[in-house]
């Protein structure tokens, strides 16, 4: 089915007789049983501001539209978004409503918040048919509870989104990547740590590690005016002037360098399970080093571990007890792609699924499953 | 303010309660002498009163659970309290209920510089959080201007906001985590120092439900490294219009300064009348603030400073020195004193998009003249968080009323123009009842659903965020 309004949409969830499968690209590997629904009509740029940094738009409209009109006022998405089509061999356009509903973030996620840290509103049609609206377009608002946050990242469980408003930021003249090369994972956590901890703004950070360490790559990237930029490139430069440090500047090659990270570019070509383990930076190497993974790399400031794992794996086995929670991204292993919950916390996500779908019909066991 | 009658079943049974209360608690940890208790009578919004049957002090999660448990026992309302500087009547007590107080719990529990977080018990003010790590050069970057004061309890129990939340984000974009005690008295850990949620965002939806959903007696806050300086310029302009024009084109050329605030001209008088900060007299004042290294400021207040001269400044004023700069901040940071000096007054608070702020100021103009009572503009311009402040004589019989009719006309007139009713004060009692204003019946369904499963006997802070017709059912159902 392919509802053209939200009017639709509702009709449709309030009559279903079973489960239904929403989706916008289908690129992120989340599809559930039941009858599909796409998004695909619910498209287009509702609002745009960009004197007052807001963009709200339509839950199906692809994210290239939105880059598109974004990138004409010289504005952008601040956290991000991943795109899994590399990594899980998907095609099809991703959406902005996937994005929002699976709260999906990339590198830039440490400095400006994750996707939900972004979103100033959302329309829902709950697994009843009824229309919900919650915050709005503006950059301040605690009018209510905050449900924009929990439809951020519960992957279509708690309703179907319909329009979603986003705070947007302008993008920045200069960028620069400071390349650390041949650390051990150890020693690429803390000197991440160290140029987060700087007060030179930070907006990417990231190590690859290899094989062989003397190949290991560890990038730390700043964003902003020209000057500014060469300031904090040199001083990040002279922070590191004990290791092997070099500065790129290219806006094209920089580009490549954190589109890569996004994507999880260096794991794409191995076989095998993908899990993503968020953590306290520090933990990072350590649970690494529990995974016993075929490869492996760490955005965030070593806060997310990318690791490859033999088919069939449960990392969280091998991770034991831990700050923190492992996602199945690509795989086979029979265990739940998401970290199961503490049984209060467990009990509460049931009971908000129970209230906002009480039949159960939305995208079932997405998140239980 | 309308009110729920309290039960008399409860305040009959007050001695029992008292007397577990005290079974758990250390002896100086429970007041229910009715003196005493009137210290706990309302919070920053004094115009609305009412002793509780208890107040209780606890010094751990242990103990707050033990008091949660024994009033969910007895079926007793527990309203939660930070430090009580809520504006819009957030720890407001109702006779039958327990004020559960986390102001004894202001230790720092763990300080990690490495991950940039600090664990802290909820109790602690706002600003000794930064003074708890600023020795390392770290702050913590929501600041309410409350912030000598108010708790981080409160901050995120209001998903509270500040100054600086252009760049920096307010409570919400900065919490990694608690430890909360929910009605039942079950400990419940959500987040930590790692980012995101394994599942549902339990952590975003419990920021800002205002003390409805449990009792957050610790939490993990994201640490931020001070930058290494910061300037604020000032401008004047002899328009709404163009000053706000000015910001939208600021932003636009791809700057994101730290603070943008707006000041209009009864608010530029009075603060120059109290404060002798040496503002110039005109119809809008705008104090821009941008941070960096000596040359990275520079930098952007060349840019802004070309913007300002485009729309004919009749003031541009540069801080020289962190002494010039202070004399700038002046003003601003003694608008709400200023205020208080000449009359009693309302602060609202709705938000707006920021295009609309001439329309807006226009509107409010002609409101105030409708109302016969005078209005201030204090402003949030980057961000479009709006601070009118009405002013009205406490001692007058109807102004009060009168004052709040005026600011729920001001606060209608947010919504319609596309913005909302709180950006950062929170609901409470004070815009419970304007709550249709914003939203239709089923998207507040939607959000007291939220409250049912997390208080299925609706025992928690009762009475405030929802108009009471709306949530009477499920009150009365639970009880």
């Amino acid at each position: 089915m392919r509802p053209e309004s939200e009017a639709e949409l509702a009709e449709m969830i309030k009559t279903a007789d079973g489960p239904l499968s929403i989706r916008g690209g289908a690129t992120r590997g989340v599809l559930t049983e039941g009858t599909p629904i796409e998004t695909g009509g619910l498209s287009g740029i509702s609002l745009y501001d960009p004197g007052a940094l807001t963009l709200v738009v339509k839950a199906g409209t692809p994210l290239a539209d939105i880059e598109t009109a974004l990138d004409a006022e010289g504005q952008r998405l601040p956290f991000e978004p991943m795109d899994h089509r590399g990594l899980l061999g998907t095609s099809g356009a991703p959406t902005i409503g996937g994005i929002a509903a699976g709260n999906i973030s990339g590198p830039r996620r440490i400095q400006a918040g994750a996707c939900r840290d972004l979103m100033l509103g959302v329309r829902f049609v709950d697994g009843q048919g009824t229309v919900v609206k919650n915050g709005g377009r503006v950059m301040k608002n605690v009018t209510g509870y905050d449900l924009v946050k929990l439809m951020a990242g519960s992957w279509g469980s708690l309703g179907a989104l319909t329009e979603v408003s986003f705070k947007v930021l302008p993008t920045p003249e200069a960028t620069a990547t400071v390349i650390l090369t041949g650390l051990g994972d150890e020693d690429a956590v803390s000197a991440m740590s160290k140029a987060l901890g700087s007060p030179f703004d930070v907006t990417g950070a990231a190590h690859i590690s290899a094989s062989d360490p003397a190949d290991a790559k560890t990038m730390i990237r700043i964003e902003g005016f020209e000057g500014s930029v060469a300031y904090r490139a040199g001083e990040l430069r002279d922070l590191f002037k004990a290791q092997d440090v070099t500065v790129e500047t290219d806006p094209t090659q920089c580009a490549a360098l954190w589109s890569a990270i996004r994507d999880v570019e260096p794991l794409q070509d191995h076989s095998g399970d993908v899990w993503k383990v968020s953590c306290k930076p520090s933990d990072g190497p350590e649970l690494a080093r529990r995974l016993q993974a075929e490869a492996v790399m760490y955005d965030w400031g070593g806060g997310l571990i990318w690791a490859c794992l033999p088919e069939g794996t449960d990392a969280r086995n091998r991770l034991g007890a831990f700050g923190g929670h492992a996602t199945l991204v690509r795989g086979t292993a029979k265990t739940p792609r998401f970290h199961p919950e503490t049984a209060v916390l467990a009990t509460l996500s049931q009971g908000l699924r129970d209230k906002f779908d009480p039949r159960g019909i939305l995208n079932p066991r997405v998140m239980t499953g | 303010m309308d009110m729920p009658n309290p039960s008399a079943s409860v305040i009959g049974r007050k001695a029992r309660i008292v007397e577990r209360l005290q079974s758990v608690l250390p002896k100086d940890s429970v007041i229910s002498d009715e003196a005493e208790t009137r210290a706990y009578e309302c919070d920053a919004l004094t115009a609305y009163r009412c002793p509780p049957l208890a107040a209780v002090l606890p010094r751990t999660t242990q103990e707050v659970a033990e008091v949660l448990r024994i009033c969910h026992q007895e079926g007793v309302p527990v309203v939660p309290r930070g430090a009580g500087t809520s504006l819009a009547g957030g720890s407001l007590p109702t006779a039958d209920s327990i004020i559960l107080g986390v102001s004894r719990m202001t230790q720092v529990l763990e300080a990690d510089y490495d991950n940039r977080f600090v664990r802290v018990q909820t109790g602690r003010t706002n600003l000794s959080v930064t003074g708890a790590v600023e020795e390392e050069d770290f702050f913590y970057a929501p600041d309410p201007s409350s912030q000598l004061a108010c708790a981080i309890a409160g901050n995120i129990a209001m998903n509270s906001g500040g100054a600086h939340c252009l760049k920096y984000g307010v409570t919400t974009n900065n919490l990694l985590g608690v430890t909360m005690v929910q009605m039942d008295g079950t400990i419940v850990e959500i987040g930590g120092a790692h980012l995101d949620p394994g599942g549902l965002d339990l952590l975003g939806v419990i920021c800002g439900s205002e003390g409805q959903l449990g009792v957050v007696t610790e939490a993990t806050l994201r640490i931020l490294r001070k930058p290494e300086g910061a300037r604020p310029v000032l401008m004047g302009f002899d328009s709404n219009e163009v000053a706000g024009t000015c910001v939208s084109d600021i932003i636009k050329a791809g700057i994101l300064p730290v603070a943008i605030e707006f000041m209009d001209r009864p608010c530029i008088e009075a603060c120059e009348a109290f404060a002798k900060a040496g503002y110039p007299m005109c119809e809008a004042l705008l104090i821009v603030e941008v941070e960096g290294s000596e040359a990275e400021i520079q930098e952007q207040l060349a840019l802004i400073l070309e913007i300002a001269k485009r729309h004919n400044p009749v003031e541009l004023r540069e801080a020289k020195d962190a002494d010039e700069a202070g004399r700038i901040w002046l003003g601003r940071k003694s608008a709400f004193g200023a205020m208080g000096q000449i009359n009693d007054y309302m602060c609202l608070d709705g938000t707006i998009p920021v295009s609309e702020l001439p329309y807006v100021l226009r509107r409010i103009g002609e409101l105030s003249k409708h109302y016969g009572l005078g209005v201030a503009n204090v402003f949030h311009a980057g961000d479009g968080n709006m601070h009118p402040l009405i002013l009205f004589d406490a001692n007058k019989p109807g102004d009060l009323e009168l004052c709040e009719a005026f600011g729920a006309d001001i606060l209608r007139l947010c919504v319609e123009v596309g913005g909302c009713l709180t950006g950062e004060h929170g609901v409470g009692i004070e815009k419970r009842d304007l709550m249709l204003d914003q939203y239709a019946p089923e998207d507040l369904n939607a959000q007291m659903c939220v409250k049912d499963v997390f208080d299925p006997q609706w025992l928690l802070n009762p009475a405030k965020v929802f108009p009471l017709t709306s949530s009477e059912s499920r009150r009365h159902a639970a009880e």
